[in-house]
């Protein structure tokens, strides 16, 4: 199975449903280091990318992720809303007008959105941000998409590698954001950030699986 | 023709303070716009909220945006990556500067006349004008 329109909305779909899913969680992990909106605030940017799919009717997966960016830059209000939207944006220009993605272009697109985060945040790794979650996950991503693997396998990958980077922001210090002012207080907790990011990514490969 | 200034904050009443406080001591002819908070009035902030902003400080001579932190750099910085996608967009610069003093020294450069790059400037040597 390829990465289609239909799969593209599939996953923005449940994406909201996940993160609306786990707001609770989220908001107690962004109330431990964070201003304590993250999963709130997400919900919000999330249902706003479902409402410009509707309203758009994109015709290609990429324009599907265009528009879900552009959603969420418009509704989400924190400093995830700008990430978050950037980033599903250059994603979707990655695609470029491809109807039918394969796990390479898909690898590229995650990569886009990574860089993208990268560029706008100016976070590296080990900053304890979703950069963190992303990084293992593109990496893991494109690894099985270069051994010819599919769009699922490689999603998998993806997801599987993404938790593992959420789970190695705990013991990090936050030199980003809200969180870094906390200087050490801030390690021994996830990072809101990379968790939301996780579970967008189990998201993807549920919906290819 | 002067240049306008926007004031970006996650509190609508950090942007709207600084905004009259930066307006008294520059007077009347500079355009100073607030852009505090979220499209329903939540902390936070708003693209739309900013371009509207951007879009009425401008007199044609360029908007000097300013910004308290976090979400309010990266909404605008992504504003300034929308802009470059239009025709007829503002010229838009984004001050590395602290908030209220900067903007302070933003607008009352900007109510002399001078250009774009020379009020970010001014907005961004505000940093070293020690109070101790």
């Amino acid at each position: 199975m390829a990465f289609d329109t239909t799969t593209a909305t599939a996953w923005i779909t449940a994406a909201e449903a996940v993160v609306k899913a786990n707001e609770a969680r989220l908001t107690g992990l962004d109330a431990a280091i964070g201003d304590g909106d993250h999963g709130a605030n997400m919900a919000r940017g999330l249902t706003a990318a479902l409402a410009n799919i509707a309203e758009k009717e994109p015709a290609t997966p990429g324009d599907v992720l265009v528009a879900a960016g552009r959603g969420i830059v418009a509704k989400t209000g924190g400093a995830s809303g700008p990430l978050y939207g950037t980033a599903f944006r250059r994603a979707g220009k990655a695609l470029g007008d491809t109807t039918d993605a394969d796990a390479a272009q898909v690898g590229e697109a995650l990569e886009a959105a990574l860089t993208a985060i990268k560029e706008l945040g100016g976070a590296a790794e080990g900053d304890k941000t979703m950069v963190d979650a992303l990084t293992p996950a593109v990496a893991a991503f494109q690894a099985v998409a270069g051994d010819g693997g599919t769009v699922a396998a490689a999603a998998q990958a993806g997801a599987d590698a993404a938790e593992a980077g959420l789970a190695a922001t705990v013991p990090l210090q936050a030199r980003k954001g809200r969180a870094s002012y906390l200087g050490p207080r801030s390690v021994g907790h996830e990072d809101p950030g990379a968790a939301s990011l996780a579970l967008i990514l189990r998201a993807l490969a549920e919906v290819t699986a | 023709m002067t240049v306008g200034i926007v004031l970006v904050s996650h509190s609508p009443a950090v942007a709207s303070s600084v905004a009259e406080l930066a307006a008294e001591l520059a007077g009347p002819s500079v355009a100073i716009r607030a852009a505090g908070g979220t499209d329903d009035g939540r902390f936070g902030t708003s693209i739309e909220l900013i371009s509207a902003a951007v879009r009425s400080a401008d007199s044609g001579d360029g908007v000097c945006v300013l910004m308290d932190m976090g979400s309010s750099v990266l909404t605008s910085k992504t504003l300034l990556e929308d802009l470059e996608d239009e025709d007829d967009a503002p010229v838009v610069r984004l001050a590395d500067a602290p908030f209220a003093e900067g903007a302070v020294a933003a607008a009352v450069l900007a109510s002399t006349g001078q250009d774009l790059d020379a009020v970010v400037t001014s907005a961004e040597h505000a940093w070293s004008m020690r109070k101790l």
